[in-house]
């Protein structure tokens, strides 16, 4: 890759970073009056204290990390999707029945060694949530049901799915509050620092095989054509169908790996109330990566160092963490919107496969594959 | 076939019909009143995506709308004289508030428009802008202002009949139901019928129609498509401020970070259940307000017998997930299909002129 298209490549989401930090300072100071009274400085302070809150010290560091391991995960549930002409909306749907099945595995084997625990738990996370994801392929491929739409009401069928199993078949005898059992020896050990567990290392390892699989392999070729031409890819002996079922289930695998991870890794058990927009961050994480596995590693680090920070930033220059979604919320824009970020920096377009995106949502009318 | 088998299960069955009914008839009421912000949700998807624009987006619309209405009737009441309430409990403030909150769903609506429209960026990526927007700035500043100024300019109220009107049977519940609500929700059941109607009847219904089947057909005969999508998707923004006024100004009176909870997504669901028309639209989410009644009224005071061992067997999540299930039902065509517009989410590139 010479510089130059590396400059080209990368100069959008740069720029939509940049642009989307200004806009977070303008809300920051329009809003100071309401904080600490009108302070123009207050963008340097809550960003010095969100830099340092991601990166300040190993602690900050290790947190950083492992607030990005679900957002790599469901980063690549979606762009891999994106690869195959699909919008999988269904991360968050996908991430909840992986952490269920795994907090219900886990409780199940918690006496059992961590050999044999940890494996199965995480099976189960993986499995449950590969399945979930397998139903808007299977009902896309055969029925032509739009995926936007389906993966939408999945996500909250899993919602309720899991308020039930939680408050009723699952729930932790003796417990205060409606939450599932200890996983006990299935939790995931930690590696490094106060929490970095080893969920960690599947969103590191997750990235080169997801990119191996997409350019290395006949299938990725396979998943590649059917996004960018399913009626070429078809011409030419390929199965859309297929791909679409098998790129929707990798998908909720690795959500369900995410959300297996939480749990196993961080909080041990699934409470009632477990909420989390991991399926959104995850269509930032994947745009903003451009959809490719390196991309999203990148982005997925940078959306987990501001979710890592945030908390510093609330506590010393007292600006709600809401603000991180502003700013994700804003990204999103300027990427959407390129034309416009192009027009104020005056730079060309990069001629690489970030065409495919814009067609991703053809239309959302049944169109059953031949 | 044992036909005595099937018996007991056709009598359950006809016992479950009877308590449908019994349950809609007595909350008749309360269904109207919360299906109001899921059926005004679904009438401003039926306005963006009968002409060709996918809107998944209506869930920060609304919350957009919710949190205005909130903050600018409660600031407007600080300057305003209140005044004794109208009928309906109408007040300055209120209006004012109202107002703001029409014009921030044009607002959001516009940034949509412009997104899907002008610079033919994915809908579906500009509707998840507006979520993940929405949600971030009134969180964010709904903290920050209730740390300040907890205030709020109190809501509309329901209109009320003459006492004894109630009395009647019949008529009286059906007054009580249909009439006995704010204004919010009034002026969705006389929006659905007025949308139904201009939609089949009208010269805009018409263009609409051939807008979203087949905008190359519609721009041939002189239909200016990108101006009538513009003018639909604003227009649908006037509605989803409505819904989302409803949240802040006439069922409750305060704000909270993503109170609407969802209610847009189940907007989405009642508009593709109800087939993309209004009169399905709303429908679909009354339908849905009584698949929740349900649930709740089991829970409060199971029947009696066989029917109440097998329903409060059934858990209660499962009432609240029935809308989502069956809108993937019906999409995917397992029991009768609902079609969306040949040319929703196509963006519209008009062709060059020729040299």
């Amino acid at each position: 890759m010479t510089l130059k298209r590396a400059v080209r490549l990368l100069s959008i989401p740069v720029l939509a970073i940049f642009l989307a930090l200004v806009v977070g300072a303008v809300l920051m100071i329009l809003s100071s009056p309401l904080i600490n009274g009108l302070d123009p400085g207050l963008p340097l302070s809550a960003y010095a204290a969100l830099v340092s809150g991601a990166f300040g010290s190993p602690d900050a560091l290790v947190q950083t990390v492992v607030s990005a391991t679900p957002l790599i995960l469901a980063g690549l549930a979606v762009g891999i999707g994106f690869k195959a002409g699909l919008f999988n909306i269904g991360g968050q749907g996908q991430f909840l029945v992986g952490a269920v099945a795994a907090a219900a595995v886990g409780a199940a084997v918690s006496t059992a060694g961590g050999v044999v625990a940890i494996p199965l738990a995480l099976l189960a996370g993986v499995v449950a949530g590969a399945a979930y994801g397998f139903i808007p392929g299977f009902l896309k491929a055969y029925t032509g049901a739009h995926e936007v739409v389906t993966t939408i009401m999945l996500n909250y069928v899993a919602i309720q799915m899991v308020g039930y199993l939680i408050t009723g078949p699952l729930r932790a005898q003796g417990a205060t509050f409606a939450r599932s059992p200890s996983v006990g020896n299935a939790a995931l050990p930690v590696l490094f620092g106060s929490n970095g567990h080893l969920g960690v290392l599947f969103a590191v390892i997750a990235v080169p095989i997801a990119w191996w699989l997409l350019f290395r392999t006949t299938i990725g070729f396979e998943v590649r054509t059917v996004g960018a031409s399913p009626d070429a890819a078809r011409y030419a002996g390929m199965r859309p169908r297929l791909v679409m079922m098998l790129t929707l289930a990798v998908g909720g695998l690795l959500a369900g790996l995410a959300g297996a991870g939480e749990i196993l890794g961080i909080s041990g058990y699934m409470p009632a109330g477990y909420s989390t927009n991991v399926g959104f961050d995850g269509i930032t994480v994947a745009l903003l990566g451009r959809a490719n596995p390196i991309g999203i590693l990148l982005s997925g680090l940078l959306l987990g160092a501001m979710r890592a920070g945030s908390n510093l930033m609330q506590i010393q220059a007292g600006v709600p963490v809401q603000v991180i979604d502003v700013l994700q919320g804003v990204i999103l824009f300027f990427l959407a919107a390129e034309l416009l970020v192009r027009r104020i920096f005056r730079i060309r377009a990069a001629r690489v496969q970030v065409d495919e995106l814009q067609t991703v949502t053809r239309s959302y009318s049944s169109q059953t594959p031949k | 076939m044992d036909f005595v088998l099937h018996l007991p299960v056709i009598g359950l069955l006809l016992q479950f019909v009877g308590y449908l009914v019994v349950v809609s008839v007595q909350n008749g009421n309360l269904i109207i009143t919360l299906a109001t912000p899921i059926g005004l949700g679904a009438l401003c998807g039926f306005m963006n995506e009968r002409s060709g624009v996918v809107n998944i987006g209506i869930e920060g619309m609304m919350l957009t709308a919710a949190f205005i209405a909130w903050y600018v009737a409660a600031l407007a009441g600080q300057v305003l004289p209140a005044g004794t309430p109208g009928p309906l409990g109408i007040t300055l403030p209120l209006l004012v508030g109202l107002a703001a909150a029409l014009a921030a769903g044009v607002l959001v609506s516009a940034l949509h428009a412009w997104l899907s429209i002008t610079v033919r960026a994915d809908q579906i990526i500009s509707g998840t802008i507006i979520n993940i927007v929405a949600l971030g700035i009134t969180g964010y500043l709904g903290l920050l202002i209730s740390q300040n100024s907890p205030s709020s300019a109190g809501n509309f109220s329901s209109l009320s009949l003459p006492a004894g009107v109630d009395g009647i049977p019949v008529l009286g519940w059906l007054l009580n139901t249909v009439i006995e609500h704010g204004p919010i929700t009034l002026s969705m059941l006389v929006g659905v019928v007025v949308l139904q109607v201009l939609l089949y009847r009208s010269r805009w219904g018409l263009r609409t129609r051939a807008v979203g089947e087949h905008p190359r057909a519609a721009e041939t005969v002189g239909i200016d498509v990108i101006a009538l999508r513009y003018r639909n998707v604003l227009l649908g923004g006037l509605l989803a401020g409505l819904a989302g006024a409803w949240f802040t100004i006439e069922y409750g009176n305060s704000f909270q970070g993503g109170m609407t909870n969802g209610r847009g997504f189940i907007a989405l669901a009642a508009l593709i259940f109800g087939r993309w028309t209004p009169v399905g639209a709303v429908g679909a989410a009354l339908l849905f307000g009584v698949a929740d009644a349900l649930g709740t009224a089991i829970r409060q005071g199971p029947p009696t017998g066989d029917l109440g061992t097998f329903l409060t067997a059934v858990p209660p999540q499962l009432f609240s997930a029935l809308p989502y299930i069956v809108t993937i039902v019906v999409l995917a065509g397992v029991v009768g299909r609902s079609v969306a517009p040949a040319a929703d989410g196509q963006p519209y590139e008009r062709e060059s002129k020729a040299t």
